[in-house]
């Protein structure tokens, strides 16, 4: 009898915990940490109580708890498990902690003068006091962005075609090198070199336009999109890419017709993200694209406002009504993630819309 | 044999790539002959009166590169465990969304973080960080007198790894995602609990790729400029203390506060620095791709 109990003590045949007990353990630790909290508050009632502290604090309580208790009933192995299980999700709650704090102070400081009438309908032009509005930001983010994605798509993309499908030897090892050296340009230094570029070929050192932004931006954006569809497109199958060879598909229809489609949600994926990044661009914009206070539509000549430069200077130069400048540096913070947002959103719907059928 | 489609498609992408080489070569080419002027300058000439150049960048690329690895070091463990969570633990059903939740932190400006970064973020830790001081002040990294705002490099960091999460989180979860089923679904008829699962298929799957993660994450934070240039109260010093007031600035802020004011041998001095920060990151990318080269993971095309 006791041979038998010696031999099912092993962790393949371990006890477990009842089923649901780690939400338990979850709630009771966070009672703890808060009633912890809520003594200190009142030993030090400055301080107040502070709930992001509790819930953190009362998390890894939970972490240590389960992991203990798992090792005590369960056995190493599935201890181990729990552990990573729970530290894994506790990594997920630390990464919203900061997105809801953002989120939040966007909305409750710029969501009232968003909507406001004047903001989507005005520009700046003058305007000191209240009243106002990001019109011409808004025209020049999109203008400026829009050329940028035009100049930066098609190239990244053949790029990434030629690197995966056909580039062999030094060449092809030097662009992937070279890709990678690009990504590391910092948007700053876009931004100086863009400058540069303009202001020799037009001989004026104080040149300024939108289009040199769309420079600049392509410059951040070419690698961006490069680096990711490589990545995906290595990805397709190499079965499928013979598969349709050996039907006597010519190679570059082979790419277009087999290899793009079937690696499309990852590109457009892909392209999102450079977007993304780009768009919420301020230093190379503050210094090629400049800010001005009036509507410019001309993608090619004189100064263009755009939105993260319109937050910068409202909230970098407050005028005698500091309630008004922050209140249109937050709203246009706002309109901007909301752009983005939208944008997202639409990459997701046709990457959904367009996505081979799989299994998983 | 190619047809004529062949050859225009393929030398339109040799076109696309070879566009990328010369773009680059402009870049640096722009950037050296605007720098000679500022590495030959005489104390007089440059800002701060430092003696020559490299004593001028020195603790602006210091604090570049102190401030993105702290950042590298926050941001690491949390990018992976986020990506294994949206890959491998959450329901399938929601896990697309909650992909999409942490997308959303790449929808958020540089300049966003900046203005939240002052107005939330350094009043939320400062009394953190006093205790902090207090507490655990015998280690040199914590040591006081405390900033009295709480824009320390620290809570730049911080700003930078929330920055850096949504990029390396997506990375590492595609791949995540691309295990192949088999492999798992071979650890866990044998046995393997999930974790062991993970590390024995997902992980070793995904190494190269978690480095190039970490790549494209400490670029950005390298050269991430307005958050840096509007939460962090500068000094011209060189310090490894997270809570102090006086914190060694980065090159991309330095750029970006100082351009608009700069003139003469100040330009010139500026794109070097820029240069100084190009050739940082030129070093680091070299380093991460050496790693890759070194665990070349297969692929469907190789």
């Amino acid at each position: 009898m006791t041979a038998l109990t010696a031999s099912t003590a092993n962790s393949f045949s371990a006890g477990r915990l009842p089923r649901g007990s780690a939400w338990w353990l979850l709630v009771a630790s966070w009672l703890v940490v808060s009633a912890v909290f809520a003594l200190l508050a009142v030993a030090d009632p400055a301080a107040g109580f502070n709930p992001v502290g509790a819930v953190f604090f009362g998390t890894v309580l939970f972490d240590l708890l389960l992991f203990v208790l798992s090792l005590l009933v369960e056995g190493r192995r599935r201890a181990v498990d729990r552990l990573i299980t729970s530290l894994v999700a506790t990594a997920f709650i630390i990464a919203l902690l900061p997105l809801v704090s953002l989120v939040w102070t966007v909305l409750q400081n710029g969501g009232a003068r968003m909507i406001a009438p004047s903001f989507f309908t005005e520009s700046m032009r003058n305007i000191i006091g209240p009243g106002g509005g990001g019109l011409h930001a808004l025209v020049g983010t999109l203008e400026i962005t829009g050329m940028a994605a035009l100049i930066s798509v098609p190239i990244g993309l053949l790029t990434s075609i030629y690197l995966v499908e056909y580039g062999r030897g030094a060449l092809a090892r030097s662009i992937t090198f070279f890709v990678d050296v690009m990504m590391g340009i910092p948007s700053i230094v876009a931004g100086l070199f863009a400058y540069a570029l303009f202001a020799l070929l037009f001989q004026d050192p104080g040149i300024r336009s939108g289009f040199i932004g769309s420079i600049a931006l392509s410059v951040l954006m070419i690698p961006v999109v490069v680096r990711s569809s490589e990545e995906i497109l290595r990805l397709v199958p190499n079965e499928l890419r013979e598969a349709s060879l050996a039907l006597g598909v010519p190679k570059w229809l082979t790419v277009v017709k087999v290899v793009l489609p079937t690696s499309l949600a990852g590109l457009t994926t892909g392209v999102m993200l450079a977007v993304a990044r780009v768009i919420g661009e301020t230093a190379p914009l503050l210094i090629v694209a400049g800010f001005t206070a009036s509507m410019n539509y001309n993608l090619f000549d004189g100064r263009m406002m755009t939105l993260p430069v319109f937050a910068y200077t409202q909230y970098a130069n407050q005028g005698p009504d500091p309630a008004s400048f922050l209140g249109r540096a937050w709203a246009s913070a706002l309109a901007l993630i909301a752009i983005v947002m939208l944008l997202n959103l639409a990459g997701r719907v046709i990457a959904s819309a367009f996505a081979p059928k799989t299994h998983r | 044999m190619q047809s004529r489609g062949d050859r225009a498609f393929s030398s339109l992408a040799l076109i696309a790539g070879t566009t990328i080489l010369v773009i680059l070569g402009a870049v640096a080419l722009f950037l050296v002959v605007q720098s000679i002027p500022a590495l030959v300058a005489g104390s007089a000439q440059l800002p701060g009166e430092a003696a020559n150049f490299w004593a001028y960048v020195w603790p602006l690329a210091f604090g570049t590169i102190w401030a993105a690895l702290i950042a590298l070091v926050i941001a690491t463990p949390l990018a992976i465990g986020i990506a294994l969570f949206i890959s491998h633990y959450a329901p399938r059903r929601v896990a697309q969304s909650l992909g999409y939740v942490i997308d959303l932190l790449a929808a958020v400006p540089s300049v966003v973080f900046g203005l939240w970064g002052i107005v939330v973020l350094a009043p939320f830790v400062q009394p953190f960080y006093r205790g902090l001081s207090e507490n655990l002040g015998w280690i040199p990294l914590f040591a006081g007198p405390v900033s009295g705002t709480g824009r320390t490099i620290l809570t730049v960091a911080i700003v930078l790894a929330v920055m850096v999460l949504p990029i390396m989180t997506a990375i590492c979860r595609e791949l995540f995602l691309q295990t192949p089923r088999l492999h798992e679904e071979a650890a866990l008829a044998l046995g393997a609990t999930r974790w062991e699962m993970i590390r024995m298929s997902v992980l070793p799957f995904a190494r190269a790729g978690i480095v190039s993660a970490l790549m494209l994450g400490l670029g950005r934070a390298l050269g991430e400029t307005m958050a840096v240039a509007m939460v962090l109260s500068p000094a011209l010093v060189v310090n490894f203390f997270l809570l102090h007031s006086q914190n060694p600035n980065t090159i991309a802020a330095n750029i970006a506060l100082q351009f608009p004011e700069a003139s003469g041998v100040g330009v010139n001095a500026l794109i070097a620095s820029g240069l100084v920060l190009f050739v940082v990151t030129l070093l680091v990318n070299m380093l991460a791709r050496f790693i890759v080269g070194r665990r070349r993971a297969f692929s469907g095309a190789n």
